[in-house]
């Protein structure tokens, strides 16, 4: 049986580990590398890692530490941020990474999926949509970003996801801004939502704090990616930083009525 | 010495990484004369079959291969695309395939039985050995190996699957024929499970 993915998602600023709220107040929680190693150890279902610079400084991608990554990864490793071209897509599966997370580039150009999953395979193209809610006096609705928040376009939601999911993306990662950092739980309204829509994988990311935070998303969802981060980096009310994850037996508890 | 073939897809890395913690020589091959002394071949792969086939076909590495497969009867483990390029052809392409194992790639989504599931078939999933497949040696209840592929192989006689895993359908996730073996999963991304695999390899 097929089960759910718990997948910490790591953000890198200025080469470093950061973890943000609302998309705002960077704040340092250690060495890329160093993080890998201890997921590593923990043997976590996979890993996701997003440059939160590249694309909003418009820099070339670090090709360096996106090698030192996948050469470290022991799980299937995730990478996005600022990826804009087929070519850079390429170069990123060469040195060894299983999966490109595209955001920006998609948003402005939808068909840049199908130009790479064609020659990547769907597999291993993941479009990564940052989303917040809009509620205005009669409705309440949802507005996709890019750059870190700063840039809204006015696209409907779930059309934009079925265009690209015929473009060819093999997994959908929906990121809630409102609920970053926050460790108040998924936006379970929104997940829903989104899966309902979805032929493809799903990953959910924003607002995990606790492990019934993430029960609570199967529960809703079924099978689909949970991914957190606040949650595997800090530990305690005063947020001491200090990588964590779920044992075995606490998964096992999580993914009960997914196991036969 | 285990050669991994670096023909520009797949974790080349990843592989060395593992071999290396397990205390096994591992050599990358990026050419022919590389494989000149190869005991042991890891033909690893994410992608679409014909572009595989394509960066291998260039590689120059295509003959050797061959002869130390075929001829030389030298074991060969082909990983994700690196197993599906044992078909003789696949869904996803139209090129030809290496044709070592007899049995062609099928999609999910023509499959009736997957075609309305979420695909790829990506994830953490079960999977059941066959007793007597010596890749699986040692391995108990509760086998778990990382799955990211939207293609399954399907053999022409079942003496060659290995192992099955569920989705859908039970298909084989695991292949063999004398000394060629394939898994469609990640063992190199398995932690604990995907190295006691590849151990079993290097025993071979």
């Amino acid at each position: 049986m097929l089960l759910p993915r718990i997948t910490p998602c790591l953000l890198i600023h200025k080469g470093g580990l950061v973890k943000t709220i609302g998309f705002k107040m960077p704040k340092y929680v250690g060495d890329p590398i160093n993080a890998v190693k201890i997921f590593n150890e923990k043997e976590v279902d996979e890993l996701i890692v997003l440059d939160i610079d590249s694309s909003v400084n418009n820099s070339e991608l670090n090709y360096g530490l996106i090698s030192k990554l996948a050469a470290e990864c022991r799980m299937p490793l995730c990478y996005g941020g600022g990826i804009k071209t087929k070519e850079q897509a390429k170069k990123i599966i060469s040195l060894g990474v299983e999966k490109i997370a595209i955001s920006s580039a998609v948003v402005e150009k939808p068909s840049i999926v199908s130009l790479i999953s064609r020659e990547l395979g769907s597999q291993s193209v993941v479009v990564v949509l940052d989303v917040r809610k809009k509620t205005t006096l009669f409705s309440s609705s949802y507005e996709i970003f890019t750059h870190n928040a700063t840039k809204p376009h006015s696209i409907n939601l779930i059309n934009f996801i079925k265009k690209i999911e015929s473009y060819g993306a093999g997994e959908i990662l929906i990121n809630s801004i409102d609920n970053d950092g926050l460790m108040s739980g998924y936006d379970l309204i929104l997940a829903k939502k989104i899966k309902n829509e979805l032929n493809i994988p799903m990953t959910f990311l924003g607002g995990a704090g606790t492990l019934e935070d993430i029960k609570s998303l199967y529960d809703q969802c079924g099978i689909l990616g949970a991914a957190a981060g606040s949650m595997f980096v800090f530990k305690g009310k005063y947020k001491a930083v200090l990588i964590n994850y779920p044992s075995d037996e606490q998964k096992k508890e999580i993914f009960e009525s997914f196991i036969d | 010495m285990i050669h991994v073939v670096d023909y520009g897809l797949g974790n080349v890395q990843a592989f060395l990484n593992i071999y290396k913690r397990l205390g096994y020589n591992a050599t990358r091959a990026k050419n022919a004369d590389d494989l000149s002394n190869a005991k042991k071949i890891i033909l690893p792969g994410v992608g679409s079959f014909d572009h595989a086939i394509e960066l291998l076909n260039d590689s120059g590495m295509r003959e050797s291969l061959d002869s130390l497969v075929l001829k030389d009867k030298i074991p060969i483990l082909g990983v994700c695309v690196g197993m599906q390029m044992l078909a003789s052809s696949s869904d996803e392409g139209t090129l030809q395939g290496l044709g070592w194992v007899p049995g062609r790639v099928c999609s999910f989504r023509l499959n009736d039985k997957t075609r309305n599931l979420a695909l790829p078939h990506m994830g953490w999933n079960n999977v059941y050995p066959k007793s007597a497949d010596l890749l699986f040696k040692g391995f108990e209840k509760d086998v778990k190996f990382y799955f990211l592929h939207s293609y399954y192989y399907q053999c022409k006689q079942e003496i060659h699957e290995t192992s099955k895993a569920f989705y859908g359908f039970n298909f084989a996730c695991s292949i063999s024929k004398e000394n060629i073996y394939g898994v469609q999963f990640h063992p190199e991304k398995s932690h604990h499970f995907g190295a006691m695999l590849l151990k079993n390899f290097a025993e071979l």
